[in-house]
């Protein structure tokens, strides 16, 4: 039969682009109640009989069904980008829906929106915000400033993309763009997690990124190091 | 108006009653390529009057004495214009770079700054 030459059913929908090519949403991506898409055809096991309804599924389909159904940004907004970024967490288009809640600590934050100028007197804090941040945890580069400098580009305060410091999952063009861009920016993310969680398993791959800002890597890092070369000069 | 009585002129713009400017608008520099150009705005709230004071400063060491100590609020635009035209103010408390980064070149104020060939991440 046809179902023997295919994979083993470990999957839902055994195709799964990677997360840099284009895709469109997929409905198919939500666990369906019974594995009914296309192409997979479980076998039928034993349990079935005996507690017929019972849904099988992994365990990182199930984590990452949590974790993009609880996004909490972190509350912070750099320019007028932040203004489209709070009228979208406001009433008419309300995140509240799918589970985005502002969060004003990075340590409880899952997805940092960088909305706004990057100016290089901020490269750094957001860099440090960033690290504070707990795995897992994405980006999202609001706007055109943050996604490649936008307007200002080639000036001499701002940073030509965000992705610079840190790794960016998802680009929102726009100038800046409007809620529902963001609200779209979101799903895709949400895609992207389920995407993730089905190709890596438990891991969450940050994308590459150009990370040729701020010399030394991490800001906590050279922050320890300043302070052991102090403490070295001192001895 | 020469810079070296820049001091005892503002001076006596903020104290005489019938001047009394008690309040600096503005602290601007310009940059004429030949010479810098401060140039003041002040007011008076007792008498509802204005007035605009322009020093003119040389290319090669710009340096204009510091009115903080007359106007309070003419720190932060001091400051602006070291940063962003390198105007020295002597006599300014608090000479730290305000707008820019630590370790900025140059002074993207000025006409001569490469704008159009900056390239830096």
């Amino acid at each position: 039969m046809a179902v023997e030459k295919e994979k083993p059913s470990w999957g839902i929908s055994p195709v799964v682009p990677g997360w840099y090519q284009a895709w469109e949403r997929d409905s198919t991506l939500d666990l369906p109640p019974g594995s009914t898409a296309e192409g997979n055809v479980a076998p039928p096991a034993p349990y079935r009989s005996a507690a017929p309804g019972v849904i099988t599924a992994r365990m990182e389909d199930l984590l990452a069904l949590a974790r993009k159904n609880s996004l909490w940004p972190l509350t912070f907004g750099l320019a007028c980008c932040a203004i489209e970024m709070m009228s979208t967490y406001m009433a008419n288009h309300d995140l509240d829906r799918m589970g985005i809640v502002t969060w004003p600590s990075p340590r409880q934050s899952d997805v940092m929106i960088v909305a706004g100028t990057v100016v290089k007197k901020m490269a750094e804090p957001i860099r440090l915000l960033y690290e504070q941040m707990p795995e897992p945890k994405w980006v999202i580069a609001m706007g055109s400033c943050a996604t490649n400098g936008g307007p200002y580009y080639r000036s001499y305060s701002v940073v030509m993309g965000v992705d610079h410091i840190v790794p960016v999952d998802v680009y929102i063009p726009g100038c800046p763009p409007r809620p529902e861009a963001l609200m779209d920016g979101l799903l895709r993310l949400q895609d992207k997690i389920q995407h993730d969680a089905r190709q890596y398993g438990g891991n969450n791959p940050h994308p590459p990124f150009r990370g040729d800002a701020l010399p030394g890597g991490s800001v906590l890092e050279r922050g320890s190091g300043a302070s052991e070369t102090g403490e070295a000069a001192g001895a | 108006m020469p810079s070296e009585r820049l001091l005892d002129a503002c001076a006596t713009l903020r104290a005489d009653p019938s001047l009394s400017f008690d309040y600096l608008r503005c602290l601007s520099v310009v940059d004429y390529e030949d010479r810098f150009q401060v140039v003041y705005h002040l007011w008076s709230r007792e008498h509802r009057h204005k007035l605009v004071l322009k020093v003119d400063t040389t290319v090669e060491s710009p340096s204009v004495p510091s009115v903080t100590g007359v106007w309070r609020g003419a720190d932060w635009f001091e400051r602006e214009g070291h940063d962003l035209f390198g105007v020295e103010f002597p006599g300014h408390p608090d000479p730290r770079v305000l707008i820019l980064y630590e370790d900025f070149e140059g002074f993207p104020g000025r006409k001569s700054f490469p704008f159009h060939d900056y390239q830096e991440w």
